[in-house]
């Protein structure tokens, strides 16, 4: 389960001041569901999931993820979170089975749990053929499986994805989207923000549009389309952000999001 | 827990660095094969040098005199000289090295010593130019014998003793044992290899662990895991600071065996020169100086992860760091000049206390007042440094700056 209460974060520009990055977003997720964070470039989605993964910390508010508080229980959190984004990469000059072996033994597992749970991980995701290469070494679909390997290794009830799909090509792309979905089979909570329409409505229960660190709008694709007219889910997108006033792509020109949130 | 965690970071690090070829160029090739290369080749070369001034036969030129046959004939006679007929540019001459050193005797040289007149003879020479001071020694030291046996052959015409001038001697003499008089000069130069090694063992592996990983984007990887940023951060340092002793220890080591055998690479070392080849040194020394390093490492490796922590790439790391190479290096070198010595206040000087407080240990000589005094201040000066280390790396602001 992941609860978002009134989660704010500010950043001080030396330019431009005081930035509201996430400004008041609540909202719930249940086990067994997917919850798709969908906004533009900009818009607040990679500061809302760094701090319910605990990267960063809440200049108010809180959230609560697998029923510990994220500012209160920080470690307890990420124990039990997997983190899986484009920007979390791997360690080049370890092997695969180093890095997933790192990561478990952080997380706290047994020698025994952690060569049960990786023989198991390994032989599910099919990557015991390059299990001791070094991860320099790998194509970007066995890159992306060790990844889903790091993230899974403590088996965690709550996994968070931040744009896990921008960048790659089509097949990895699928790869990930169907990993995400056995997440859901298996139970797990699941959260994934993205600003590809059509994965959204393909994969979540329930989608929150978030626009200029406020959340606009929430609710199934359905309920979304039953309060803001008929069309795909770009359509509705683009009404509901424009509904604020502006175009959703206003600052979605760089591709570089991410160093805008933490100025220098 | 925590403590499993550290070593799992720092087992972790060990590995990743050990594969890199940078960290390992820096922490073992360079120390392994530099320091036989700095000992045994600049001493060749200084031997060689020395040897090759000492078999030439310096050109000499004698301005004046032709009233004086008599001086100018024992001029002559001196061993290993060459004579270059005067000429009006000698000083032009001994600036081009053409000229090793000229000597003006003044006009009717012979006849003022016969009858006591006063006289003045100049030796002209190109002064730091070691062939130059040899040449002008050689005459310096003729023309001294020269007045010395005037001054006997006068008192003897008047019958008096030669003690008449000369009431009594002074000599010198060395009492320091033969290795601390001799290390000396080789041995100021281990404190400050030690330390300057301590800081380029640990800059590698300090800005690869830091920056490097920002830049790899294996930062926020790490951060998602239950380790807590502290012992994150410690495994780091662990890290760092196993490779800045280490690079040092390999230089040592590999300092110490090849100057073992120098000497039978160097072969056959001149009397005069000895003392500075005298290359043996106390292993207890050595270990001596290790101890008082050892905070000085720990404050290197935790500045150098404190500032690549805070730099965005590698690239800025290293632009933040080769100055601090120039901050380090100006203390050491300070501690090697002559007449810098230990005193209160320059024992709370990082760096340069540690250097100074080292040169007296390697040459033997154990103040443990100051060794207690600059071992503290160091500890303290590196607990700061980590202190900070580790605070900076709780914000979010310096781990997410990019």
């Amino acid at each position: 389960m992941i609860e978002a209460r009134q989660l704010t974060k500010t950043f001080r520009d030396k330019k431009r001041g005081e930035i509201r990055a996430v400004d008041g977003v609540s909202f719930r997720c249940s086990p067994g569901q997917i919850y798709g964070l969908l906004g533009a470039n900009g818009a607040g989605k990679t500061t809302t999931l760094r701090m319910l993964a605990t990267l960063i910390e809440p200049t108010s508010g809180t959230g609560v993820v697998a029923g510990y508080d994220v500012v209160r229980d920080p470690e307890k959190v990420r124990c039990s979170v997997g983190f899986l984004s484009t920007a979390t990469a791997l360690y080049a000059r370890l092997s695969a089975l180093e890095m997933v072996q790192y990561f478990g033994r952080l997380y706290g597992l047994s020698e025994e749990t952690l060569r049960r749970r990786i023989d198991e991980i390994f032989a599910r995701l099919e990557m015991n053929e390059f299990r001791d290469r070094r991860c320099d070494r790998l194509s970007t679909g066995m890159k992306q499986k060790t990844s889903i390997a790091r993230t899974l290794v403590h088996d965690p009830p709550v996994m968070i994805f931040d744009e896990p799909t921008s960048g790659l090509d089509v097949m990895t792309s699928r790869t990930i989207i169907a990993f995400i979905r056995e997440c859901r089979e298996r139970g797990k909570t699941v959260i994934f923000s993205t600003h590809v329409m059509s994965e959204a409505e393909k994969l979540c229960d329930n989608i929150g549009i978030i626009h200029g660190g406020r959340l606009l709008e929430e609710g199934t694709v359905a309920d979304l389309r039953a309060r803001h007219g008929p069309g795909d889910l770009e359509d509705i997108f683009v009404r509901v952000v424009d509904g604020l006033g502006g175009p959703a792509v206003a600052e979605s020109g760089s591709a570089e999001r991410r160093p805008a949130e933490y100025p220098s | 827990m925590s403590l499993r965690n550290i070593a799992t970071v720092y087992r972790k690090e060990m590995i990743d660095s050990l594969r890199d070829r940078r960290t390992l160029i820096s922490m073992v090739v360079i120390p392994v094969l530099l320091m036989p290369l700095m000992t045994i080749g600049i001493g060749a070369v200084s031997l060689r040098l020395l040897r090759r001034a000492q078999k030439e036969a310096p050109r000499v030129m004698i301005l004046g005199g032709s009233d004086s046959p008599r001086v100018l004939r024992s001029l002559a006679g001196l061993p290993a000289m060459q004579f270059a007929p005067a000429s009006a540019d000698y000083a032009q001459q001994i600036s081009n090295k053409e000229l090793r050193a000229a000597v003006r005797i003044p006009d009717g040289f012979d006849n003022a010593i016969e009858t006591g007149e006063p006289a003045r003879v100049d030796i002209l020479y190109y002064e730091g130019e070691i062939m130059s001071e040899i040449a002008a020694g050689r005459l310096e030291s003729f023309f001294k014998d020269l007045r010395q046996r005037t001054v006997e052959e006068r008192l003897t015409a008047r019958n008096l003793s030669a003690n008449l001038i000369r009431p009594f001697e002074v000599a010198r003499e060395n009492v320091a044992p033969a290795a601390k008089a001799g290390a000396a000069a080789f041995a100021g130069l281990i404190p400050y290899l030690v330390i300057l090694l301590c800081l380029t063992g640990a800059m590698y592996p300090a800005m690869d662990l830091t920056a490097g990983e920002k830049e790899r984007g294996t930062m926020e990887t790490i951060l998602t895991s239950p380790v807590s940023r502290t012992h994150l951060v410690l495994g780091k340092f662990l890290t760092v600071l196993t490779a800045s002793i280490a690079t040092a220890a390999l230089a040592v080591a590999s300092m110490g065996i090849s100057a073992r055998y120098a000497r039978y690479l160097l072969g056959d070392v001149p009397p005069e020169a000895a003392a500075q080849f005298h290359m043996v040194i106390d292993p207890k020394a050595v270990a001596a100086v290790f101890a008082m390093v050892l905070p000085i490492a720990v404050l290197f490796s935790a500045v150098l992860l404190a500032i690549s922590v805070f730099a965005k790439s590698y690239k800025e790391a290293q632009s933040y760091i080769s100055p601090l190479m120039i901050v380090v290096i100006l203390p050491a070198v300070a501690s090697v000049l002559p007449g810098v010595e230990l005193n209160t206040r320059l024992a709370l000087i990082p760096i340069l206390n540690t250097s100074l407080v080292s040169k007296e240990i390697v040459s033997g000589t154990y103040h443990w007042n100051y060794i207690a005094l600059i071992f503290g201040s160091s500890c303290c000066y590196a607990a700061l440094a980590l202190f900070a280390a580790v605070k900076l790396f709780q914000r979010e602001d310096v781990l997410f700056r990019s």
